[in-house]
C-alpha cells in the first residue's frame, strides 16, 4: 500500500517555474525607479531679525553682476537685453576681471593657469577683485522657475569652471569630489580658495505674480 | 550523408534546467533594489534639467518639499500647492515640518539638515520664494533644487 502511494506521487514539473519567476521580474522591472538625489546645491541667507535694520553694506556698482529676469522671462544682463546663451562666459569674464586687484588678488592672478588668465580683461568698468565679485540674480514673482533655475545652473557652471580649471579637472570631476574623502577636500578649497561663490538671490518684487 | 545526420542527432537541445536560477537572481537583485514609494506625490513633477548638478553623499539627511499644480484639480484648485510627506501644506506650516523633520535626525547632524526641493517647471517664483522666506525662518538653509540632467 505504501509503495503504491509512494508511486503515485510523481514530481511537480518544474517548467513552468522559469515562467513565474519570469512575470515577477517583469513587474519588479517595471516597478523599480532608480531614485536620483541630484540638484544644485543653494545655501539660503540667514533670517533677518526685524528690530536690527539690515546692514547698509556699501558695495562698488562695478562689482555686483546685476541679471534681472522679469515675468515674461525676459533678461536683463548688466543692463542689457540678454539671453542665456553665452551669460556663463560673461559671468566668468566678469569674476576673472581682476580691475583693480590688491595683493592678495594679485596673488590669486599668479596662481591662475593659463587658460584662466586669458580670460582676464583688466576692465576698470568690472569686478575689481575676484573676492569682491558677487553676481545678484533678481526675479519677479511671476518669473518661471524653469527659467531661474537654468541662469543659476549658468552662474554655478562659470564658477565651477574656475573651480575646476585650478586644480586640472575637468567641471565634472570638480563637481563630483566629496569633502569627506581624504585628499578630495583638499581639492575643492584649492579650487575655491580666495575665489568665493557669491550669488546673490534678491527678493522677488511683485510684479507678475500672486 | 549519413555522417551528417549522426552529427546533427549528437547535438540536442540545450538543457533549460539553469534558466529558473539565472532568472531568480536576477528576480532577488530588483526585489532588493526596489524601494516601493511610501508617499503619494499629489502635484505635478516634471523637474527643470541643469547641467551643473551636485549629489549629496548622505540620504538621511535629505527631507522633501514637492511644489507644483495639484495633480487633482477638482480637489485642490489648480494654484500649485506645497506638499511635504504626504499631505499638501500652507507656506506658514513649513516651519513646524522642518523643526519636525530635524528632530528625527541624530543631534550632531542637524547642521547638515538639506531640503530637496522638487519643484516643477510650470511653477512661477511666487511660491518658491514663500516657501524660501519660510525655510529661512526655520533655519534649514541647505536647500537642493532637484532636477535632471540637461541632455545637450
Amino acid at each position: 500500500m505504501a509503495s503504491r502511494m509512494k508511486k503515485e506521487a510523481p514530481e511537480i514539473p518544474a517548467g513552468s517555474m522559469a515562467d513565474i519567476a519570469f512575470l515577477l521580474l517583469i513587474f519588479f522591472l517595471v516597478t523599480t525607479t532608480i531614485a536620483s538625489d541630484k540638484g544644485i546645491l543653494n545655501f539660503l541667507p540667514p533670517k533677518q531679525d526685524p528690530n536690527v535694520p539690515p546692514p547698509d553694506i556699501k558695495v562698488n556698482e562695478r562689482n555686483i553682476f546685476t541679471i534681472l529676469i522679469n515675468a515674461n522671462d525676459q533678461l536683463l544682463v548688466e543692463g542689457e537685453y540678454g539671453s542665456t546663451e553665452g551669460l556663463d562666459e560673461d559671468v566668468k569674464a566678469f569674476i576673472l576681471n581682476f580691475g583693480a586687484p590688491d595683493e592678495e588678488g594679485q596673488a590669486i592672478y599668479n596662481s591662475l593657469p593659463a587658460s584662466l588668465q586669458s580670460v582676464v580683461r583688466r576692465d576698470p568698468k568690472s569686478s575689481d577683485d575676484p573676492s569682491e565679485a558677487i553676481v545678484s540674480i533678481k526675479t519677479n514673482r511671476g518669473t518661471s522657475y524653469d527659467i531661474y533655475l537654468e541662469v543659476f545652473d549658468l552662474v554655478k557652471k562659470a564658477y565651477f569652471d574656475i573651480y575646476a580649471a585650478r586644480v586640472n579637472l575637468s567641471s565634472e570631476e570638480y563637481r563630483a569630489l566629496s569633502d569627506e574623502m581624504p585628499g578630495e577636500s583638499e581639492l575643492q578649497d584649492k579650487g575655491k580658495a580666495g575665489i568665493p561663490m557669491a550669488i546673490s538671490i534678491a527678493e522677488p518684487d511683485k510684479q507678475g505674480g500672486n | 550523408m549519413a555522417k551528417f545526420t549522426k552529427k546533427s542527432k549528437a547535438s540536442t537541445a540545450i538543457s533549460v534546467a539553469s534558466l529558473p536560477d539565472i532568472v531568480f537572481i536576477l528576480l532577488f537583485f530588483f526585489m532588493v533594489t526596489t524601494v516601493m514609494r511610501e508617499q503619494d506625490i499629489l502635484v505635478e513633477q516634471k523637474l527643470p534639467a541643469a547641467s551643473q548638478l551636485q549629489k549629496l553623499q548622505k540620504k538621511t539627511l535629505i527631507s522633501y518639499v514637492y511644489i507644483g499644480n495639484p495633480k487633482n484639480v477638482a480637489l485642490y484648485g489648480t494654484e500649485p500647492k506645497i506638499q511635504a510627506n504626504d499631505a499638501l501644506l500652507n507656506p506658514s506650516d513649513l516651519v513646524q515640518w522642518v523643526n519636525q523633520e530635524r528632530d528625527l535626525l541624530p543631534e550632531n547632524e542637524r547642521g547638515l539638515m538639506t531640503i530637496s526641493m522638487k519643484a516643477d517647471k510650470e511653477v512661477k517664483m511666487g511660491p518658491i520664494s514663500d516657501v524660501q522666506t519660510e525655510l529661512r525662518e526655520a533655519d534649514a538653509r541647505r536647500v537642493l533644487y532637484a532636477a535632471t540632467k540637461k541632455v545637450d
